[in-house]
């Protein structure tokens, strides 16, 4: 096998786990801090990527996407937030219903985008400027990928900056350590949490912008994605962004190296089977800050 | 109290009699729908067992659904060749010769036996693999959601031995018998009745049982129940492999009588829909999980029919309400502590209201490992 071959793949798996990254950010944010998953979240990632379509449609030009991302980000956040506030707020403290519930608002997600844009789906034409690619020797790293990888790092530097430097950020990591004493020093955990889950959104959001350039936005977009970005999220341990990282990037490269011996899907069965096993050397992921050991399962 | 057992009982008889009355009472299209969903609902019973009274919330059940239905569709594809060929999909994929593990379905009794062993044998290694490093709740939802996807893909690519996207169907015989006749679709619905009737009673008496009683309370306190020396893994490998050899049997029925199984029909929306059954009707009540596999599917026929796009938008309402409005299910609205009962002569709303207000605050259920402690 040659070199570049092999390059061309650890490349893949870098570009593959910068998309499940930005899938994942936002889910392992929200699950380490009130424990649900929200099984729309990939119909979250579609709405970006039809967000950035309507936006390229009214600002054509080499900067649409750019603006794109400014409207999927925005309008993304403001529908996980109202999804916070109407339904998953009032069941936290049932997690496993949290999950048909969001279920049940992803396939009606689902329908209405094929109601609205058809089922076929439509496709975001990517600028000039990301057209092309570096030439390396014989490998070709395209411009698009490389972008995607350099949005996937400018998110994680934004979040990090964020949860370090900002008040708000001192209070999600308060809320994080210990629910009870943050609720109990008055810090608004209500507010908090759907904070937490609008800013989610508002990443999956500019993910599905990132989706609309690799491929068209259909209404099962989503749905393709969002099983390993569950993976990634339960593989990083709870609530931590660096956690989530590595996790990606450990599925990203299994998903890429494997498919140099095995084909597509068997290269899933394979990265099921590492999260499992994974799993029974460390059940708490790759970082976990609180332990779960004795929380109930 | 006392009546009302004699109510359900009664109840449970007259809907057990209008069943055995179906072949009467309804055309053959409905009654073949009919033994379908029966089929079906042995998936939701072993929802029950498994969500409702162990807590955990599998989204893989179409995993064991499709190893049950495409052991039996294996045999039921031989059994309609002669000698030396080999099925007509793997001509047009170009496979020579049958594969030694598809060889020997070609026994009914091999069959039949793998319809219950096959799903059993991985939803007990694969429950013991994870429950053993406690991971339960969300992250076993999520982990069988994963491994609903990672089945339905692998069908699908493995063309030549699985029939691919299109799965296996058109077969005619089984035990010698022809499946088309009147006669072999009467005995196989008594079949699938005879069974959907021992499974209801089968996990009546589980239930109730010593095993029962340490679920439920592996579900409400795991940590309280390892205090009081007691190992929840085993009983919750254990529910998973009962309410996976369920579903096996179950998808083995849905296949007899809607003649195909697919990757279509084992993936990871058909298994999350198979958690609806079970929520509509009652996640903690067999009866009712019954009902609610028989209603949505019938909903859904009707429905999705007439209206495709309307089902959708309604199957994710259902989803929605099913959590928020009615988290017992049906079976809560005649349960002892339904919504209605009044408090009062005159105020039939005021529990109902009470009971929202103690809802907002603290759901605690109650807690079997007291019991047991006690």
């Amino acid at each position: 096998m040659d070199i570049a071959f092999l390059t061309g793949q650890v490349f893949n798996g870098f570009s593959v786990a910068s998309l499940y990254i930005l899938a994942a950010l936002g889910l392992a944010l929200s699950f380490g801090l009130m424990r649900v998953i929200n099984m729309a979240h990939g119909e979250i990632l579609m709405v970006g990527g039809y967000l950035a379509y309507l936006t390229i449609l009214w600002v054509p030009g080499p900067l649409g996407i750019l603006a794109g991302m400014v409207v999927a980000f925005i309008g993304a956040g403001i529908l996980g937030g109202l999804l916070e506030v109407a339904l998953v707020s009032k069941l936290t403290s049932r997690p496993l219903d949290t999950l048909l519930a969001t279920w049940g608002v992803s396939l009606i997600l689902q329908q209405a985008a094929r109601d609205l844009f058809g089922a076929t789906g439509v496709s975001v034409t990517a600028p000039a400027w990301l057209d092309g690619a570096v030439s390396i020797g014989s490998l070709q790293l395209p411009y698009a990928r490389l972008f995607i990888m350099l949005v996937a790092i400018a998110v994680l530097l934004g979040l990090a900056a964020l949860l370090r430097y900002t008040r708000i950020g001192l209070l999600v990591r308060a809320v994080n350590q210990d629910r009870p004493t943050a609720a109990a020093m008055g810090v608004n955990v209500r507010q908090v949490d759907a904070f937490i889950f609008a800013l989610g959104a508002a990443v999956a959001g500019v993910g599905g912008v990132v989706l609309a350039l690799l491929g068209p936005v259909t209404p099962n977009v989503g749905q393709s994605y969002i099983v390993t970005a569950f993976l990634v999220v339960i593989l990083g341990g709870l609530g931590s962004i660096i956690g989530t990282t590595i996790a990606a990037l450990m599925i990203g490269m299994i998903t890429a190296l494997s498919q140099i011996f095995v084909d597509v899907s068997f290269a899933q069965v394979l990265t099921l089977v590492f999260v499992v096993i994974f799993l029974q050397f460390r059940p708490q992921g790759v970082i976990a800050i609180r332990s779960r050991a004795l929380d109930a399962e | 109290m006392k009546a009302a057992l004699h109510l359900k009982s009664a109840a449970g008889a007259l809907a057990l009699v209008l069943a055995i009355a179906a072949p009467w009472l309804l055309s053959a299209y409905d009654l073949n729908l009919m033994a379908r969903f029966l089929a079906l609902s042995l998936t939701a019973m072993g929802l029950v067992l498994l969500w409702g009274e162990g807590g955990i919330l599998s989204l893989g059940q179409g995993v064991f659904f499709g190893l049950g239905g495409y052991a039996l569709a294996m045999h039921l594809k031989l059994a309609d060749l002669g000698a030396g060929e080999i099925p007509d999909f793997m001509v047009w994929s170009g496979v020579e010769a049958l594969p030694w593990w598809w060889a020997m379905f070609k026994s009914p009794v091999v069959a039949i036996i793998m319809v219950f062993v096959a799903p059993a044998a991985i939803a007990a290694l694969f429950g013991w693999a994870v429950f053993r490093r406690r991971i339960g709740g969300v992250y076993f939802a999520l982990i069988t959601q994963a491994l609903a996807l990672a089945f339905a893909t692998l069908l699908i690519s493995q063309q030549g031995k699985t029939g691919g996207f299109n799965g296996l169907t058109d077969y005619h015989t089984l035990f010698g018998l022809n499946l088309n006749l009147p006669s072999t679709t009467l005995g196989l619905y008594y079949v699938t009745l005879a069974l959907v009737v021992a499974a209801f009673f089968g996990l009546r008496w589980l239930l109730g049982s010593r095993f029962g009683k340490l679920l439920r309370a592996s579900r409400d306190g795991s940590n309280r129940l390892r205090f009081l020396g007691y190992d929840p893994t085993p009983y919750k490998v254990v529910a998973f492999t009962v309410a996976g050899m369920l579903t096996g049997v179950s998808g083995a029925l849905f296949t007899l009588h809607a003649g195909v199984i697919s990757p279509a029909l084992v993936g990871v929306v058909p298994s999350i829909e198979m958690v609806i059954w079970a929520a509509i009707g009652g996640r903690d009540s067999i009866a009712g999980a019954l009902a609610g596999a028989l209603l949505v599917n019938f909903a859904k026929d009707k429905i999705s029919t007439a209206f495709p796009e309307l089902w959708l938008y309604g199957l994710g309402l259902l989803f929605i309400l099913s959590v928020t409005a009615l988290p017992k299910g049906l079976a809560g609205l005649v349960g002892p502590d339904h919504p209605f009962k009044p408090e009062k002569f005159g105020d039939m709303f005021a529990r109902w209201r009470r009971g929202k207000a103690a809802n907002a605050k603290a759901p605690k259920p109650s807690s079997p490992a007291e019991e047991i402690a006690a």
